[in-house]
């Protein structure tokens, strides 16, 4: 008896079988068109196609296996372990974690402080471009757009699919004050701030009364419409050509990173000339301004506004009837988190040098939404992960070549980002579906502070 | 003794869309006094409640709260005015904490007296203090109506308003908390208007009552007079012990 449970049971391992078959089954049909016959255009630019059984084969015998070792193997294993944990009596939060559980903020900060000079070491100047800029400032610049979001979806609960709007008003303020007016960084950051927030207010009048399906939709359109202006009006934004040339910071004005400037960074500095050191001046901009987000989210959290913003997303009717004006409150948490947004435009205009209305396409609200959920929402930790994961896996899978050889030559990994990236997401809501950080830390308590366990939240609900 | 007027709901009349559900409704509520609305489903006794907080207005009439038109003022600002509701369905926060659902409700007072009502509302409700770092969605029925009136009772309401406090609890713990209400009422002299279809316990609580009928009012009187009252007894009282 015993052995059987050790071994899988015999009904278990047959109903694995059963239902490995019936998974392979299905793989055939669904992969059949997609998979097993590749559509090409020869040389007299007709369409033909070829099949491709091997692939297929592959597919189809992936679905199977996995679903037969699931099923056989892997669930009756997770089910025991479920079970002996219940027994014993053990809580999902444990009192003793580990020390890098329980000092994990302050290492990552650490971390992240030293980075660059990190890959400086290892990898060199030219190396560390790759390190410092595609991983370092662009996953922050997600994390801070996703926490900019988080405002307005994780604590007012007010779901808005157009956040990216506020990313590209950020960025075009930049880019247009300071290509035509030779405004600074430093002036203009705040004010492209002040500016989406302002755009965040003007949204968020006609949307008072909309929640949920309604309120997605109409942000939705929303983001399209500054999209569709940012190209038509060809004017101002120079349409899909986009604004070129746009200026970087400089170190608070007293050294420029221009090359070839009087008071130039490198020169003051007697270095050798690398863009290396203006991708880590950009690099601990963007912390700073992570930080700042982080450290305004975490006050407003125990603030009346905050509090309200988290009474919102619970329940409205109930807001109002205890003195909340909803009408302010939905305001603020617009224009608090397109603040966000408009800021970290502008940080993205002055790293790019060049913005275009292609930066701002649906993908990336979509994108930043989804790190958001996946992060778990609420949770600034969770929320950093996600992005760290999202946008580092998109940039790691770049670089996946030594996939050819498993998929032969013609494999382009670039093109299977997306569709890696959704599987990935798939999974992930599988298992945690609440996020990766799924619990809700209590902003006032009496005697001490508990982590408010995600295992009681209605999935799909936070 | 001449009692001193605190709520008064005069023709009031609210539509939904083109429907009415308010045909000119006359209630008053005096202070230190427990009244009792009962009346059968869609009689419109909750939405004389939700009226009475603003949300939806009433389209006709007017209700003075404490000396003041507040008949077209919004929700929050009525609230401010120290009406404080429990509403139909308790609609606690749920994924708050019952110490943060606590707190949300000192809001008007910016928590200047939190940690001193906090205690009186655990004394009240001892079973919220053992509940208090929990989620206000875990909570068993009747802790959530408990956190409820808790939760209005916070904003040191001059008016509370209870919305089926009984609903889908357990009568014991009915019993609980009305005893809870009639304990407020006596010691700190809080006024309570109560919307409830369990007849015969909001009748027995009050020092006074209203029936209401398709949208109107059709009897009053003292708890008393309404539980003697044979037409009472026929339509809200004994049908319901068969």
């Amino acid at each position: 008896m015993t052995a059987s449970t050790e071994t899988g049971h015999p009904n278990v391992l047959a109903k694995a079988v059963r239902e490995g078959l019936f998974a392979g089954v299905i793989a055939f049909f669904m992969f059949l068109l997609f998979v097993g016959i590749e559509t090409y255009q020869d040389i007299n630019n007709a369409l033909v196609w070829r099949t491709r059984w091997g692939l297929l084969a592959i597919f189809v015998a992936v679905a199977a296996v996995g679903r037969f070792l699931t099923v056989g193997f892997i669930k009756p294993h997770v089910d025991r372990r479920k079970l002996a944990k219940a027994k014993s009596g053990v809580l999902e939060i444990s009192e003793n974690k580990s020390f890098f559980h329980r000092h994990f903020l302050k290492i990552a900060l650490v971390f992240l402080l030293v980075y660059p000079f990190l890959s400086l070491l290892i990898v060199g100047k030219q190396g560390s471009l790759k390190y410092v800029d595609n991983f370092g400032i662009q996953i922050l610049i997600y994390v801070m757009l996703a926490w900019g979001l988080n405002i307005v979806v994780g604590l007012a609960g007010l779901l808005d699919l157009g956040y990216v709007a506020f990313y590209a008003v950020g960025a075009y303020s930049y880019a247009l004050l300071s290509s035509y007016f030779g405004l600074s960084f430093w002036l203009l950051l705040p004010m492209s701030g002040i500016l989406a927030a302002l755009w965040g207010i003007i949204l968020g009048f006609p949307v008072l009364r909309l929640r949920g399906d309604y309120l997605a939709i109409v942000t939705l359109a929303f983001g399209e419409i500054i999209r569709l202006v940012l190209i038509n009006w060809t004017d101002v934004t120079k349409g899909t050509f986009g604004i070129s040339g746009i200026a970087k910071a400089s170190f608070f004005g007293i050294w420029s990173f221009d090359t070839g400037s009087a008071n130039s960074f490198v020169k003051a500095w007697g270095l050798s000339a690398s863009s290396v050191y203006y991708k880590i001046f950009l690099f601990y901009i963007i912390l700073a301004l992570c930080m700042l987000t982080a450290y305004v989210t975490i006050r407003l959290r125990r603030m009346p506004i905050g509090r309200a913003w988290e009474a919102l997303r619970e329940d409205e009717i109930a807001c109002r009837s205890l003195g909340i004006n909803t009408v302010t409150t939905k305001l603020t948490a617009f224009a608090t988190g397109a603040m966000f947004g408009g800021v970290a435009g502008s940080f993205f205009a002055t790293r790019q040098g060049f913005v275009s209305p292609e930066s701002f396409v649906f993908l990336e609200s979509a994108v930043i939404l989804a790190i958001v959920v996946l992060g778990g929402m609420g949770s600034l930790t969770g929320i950093a992960i996600a992005a760290v994961v999202m946008v580092g896996g998109t940039e790691v899978l770049r670089e996946m070549s030594f996939l050819k050889a498993v998929f032969g030559p013609d494999f382009t990994p670039e093109l299977y980002r997306m569709l890696l990236f959704g599987l990935a997401m798939i999974i992930v809501m599988l298992f945690k579906p609440r996020g990766f950080v799924g619990s809700r830390e209590p902003t006032a308590f009496l005697k001490e502070r508990r982590a408010v366990s995600g295992s009681f939240t209605k999935e799909g609900h936070g | 003794m001449a009692a001193e007027n605190l709520l008064k709901v005069e023709a009031v009349e609210t539509y939904y869309g083109n429907i009415r559900a308010l045909a000119g409704v006359d209630v008053e509520v005096n202070k230190g006094e427990i009244v009792s609305l009962i009346g059968a489903n869609g009689a419109g006794k909750s939405t004389l409640m939700m009226t009475i907080c603003g949300s939806p207005q009433a389209r006709a009439g007017s209700i003075i709260f404490d000396g003041e038109d507040i008949t077209k003022l919004p929700t929050h600002l009525i609230a401010r005015r120290r009406i404080a509701q429990s509403p139909e369905g308790r609609r606690i926060f749920p994924r708050m904490t019952v110490y943060e659902n606590l707190q949300m409700g000192a809001g008007l007072d910016n928590l200047k007296y939190f940690n001193e009502d906090v205690e009186k509302i655990f004394t009240l409700f001892p079973r919220l203090k053992e509940r208090q770092s929990q989620r206000g969605g875990t909570l068993s029925g009747g802790e959530q109506q408990m956190l409820s009136i808790g939760r209005a009772l916070m904003a040191r309401p001059k008016l509370l308003l209870l919305d089926e406090p009984s609903l889908g609890l357990a009568p014991l713990i009915v019993k609980g908390i009305f005893e809870a209400i009639k304990k407020l009422n006596k010691e700190e002299g809080l006024t309570v208007f109560l919307v409830e279809q369990n007849a015969f316990a909001a009748l027995k609580l009050s020092d006074r009552g209203y029936v209401m009928v398709n949208g109107k009012v059709t009897m009053s009187g003292s708890g008393k007079e309404l539980l003697a009252n044979p037409e009472v007894r026929a339509a809200y009282l004994e049908g319901g012990r068969h």
